[in-house]
């Protein structure tokens, strides 16, 4: 993971979810979000897909969101089923070119985007990687406060010691 | 080629060391196949015979996978009907593949094929 210092705000995207719901990246500002880049064809993708419902059912409750974003040409026809088929916990939306050049291109899936709870990339994955590692990483981002609440930590005694 | 004769037309790929394509038959219904599709034209074609599969067991998928490595050809009969006009025609297709590495799996892609097949 990047030194928080070395982050960069992670691109802002507003996309359907199956229900039509907006999915605002920005809407999660606070939370640490995970945005899975994934495919309905791809093999590696569902190695970690079980992977995240068990992270989103553990740490949804410290602030913790998974947002996948599918990038099946074909869209919700076969994207839809496959949500139900997998009977994914967590926010599915429909990915485009726009999105992923934001994220630099996806030339391959999966790629997997940690977010701080500043909306700061705190690290990229490309292809499969290790379950404890997302773990010990989200686990990491869950332990730093967001800046606003640290600035309001810092500057509440300050404000009592005068 | 001449008129009422058949040829096999070879499309011949090469994937780098580490890398695959599903086959024309893959083993999972989700994965996407390899498929060579030519469009109709004064140039008749014969099924396209893809290569033999090989079945692979890669990390991330609990059965092994029907599929390409390394140097691979697609073999179609084309015939020119006895009754095609003389002179150039370019036949053209759409080579449909989805290729992997260990880890990761890139976008299906779409190239075309084009054969320029001198009638006499």
């Amino acid at each position: 993971m990047k030194d928080s210092k070395d982050r960069k705000e992670a691109p802002d995207f507003e996309l359907k979810d199956v229900n039509g719901k907006t999915v605002k990246l920005s809407d999660f500002r606070g939370k640490a979000v995970m945005v899975d880049f994934w495919a309905t064809w791809c093999g590696p993708c569902q190695i970690e897909i079980p992977w995240f419902m068990d992270f989103e059912r553990k740490y949804k409750d410290q602030g913790f969101v998974v947002i996948g974003v599918a990038m099946d040409d074909e869209g919700w026809p076969v994207v839809k089923p496959f949500i139900e088929q997998m009977k994914m916990n967590y926010r599915v939306v429909i990915g485009n070119d726009r999105t992923a050049d934001m994220y630099g291109g996806i030339e391959a899936l999966p790629t997997t985007v940690l977010i701080d709870r500043d909306g700061r990339i705190a690290s990229t994955h490309v292809g499969l990687a290790g379950k404890q590692d997302f773990q010990d990483a989200i686990e990491t981002l869950l332990q730093a406060p967001a800046a606003e609440t640290r600035t309001a930590k810092l500057h509440f005694p300050s404000f009592r010691a005068n | 080629m001449k008129r009422g004769v058949t040829a096999n037309v070879k499309v011949t790929a090469t994937l780098s060391d580490g890398f695959h394509l599903n086959s024309h038959t893959p083993a999972e219904d989700f994965l996407i196949p390899l498929t060579l599709k030519w469009v109709a034209g004064p140039v008749e074609q014969g099924e396209v015979a893809y290569p033999k599969p090989q079945m692979v067991k890669v990390p991330f998928q609990e059965k092994p996978l029907s599929v390409l490595t390394g140097k691979f050809e697609l073999v179609t009969p084309f015939k020119i009907p006895a009754n095609a006009s003389v002179g150039l025609v370019t036949v053209t297709g759409k080579l449909r593949y989805q290729a992997c590495n260990d880890k990761s799996c890139f976008p299906p892609k779409t190239l075309d094929v084009k054969v320029p097949v001198e009638v006499q």
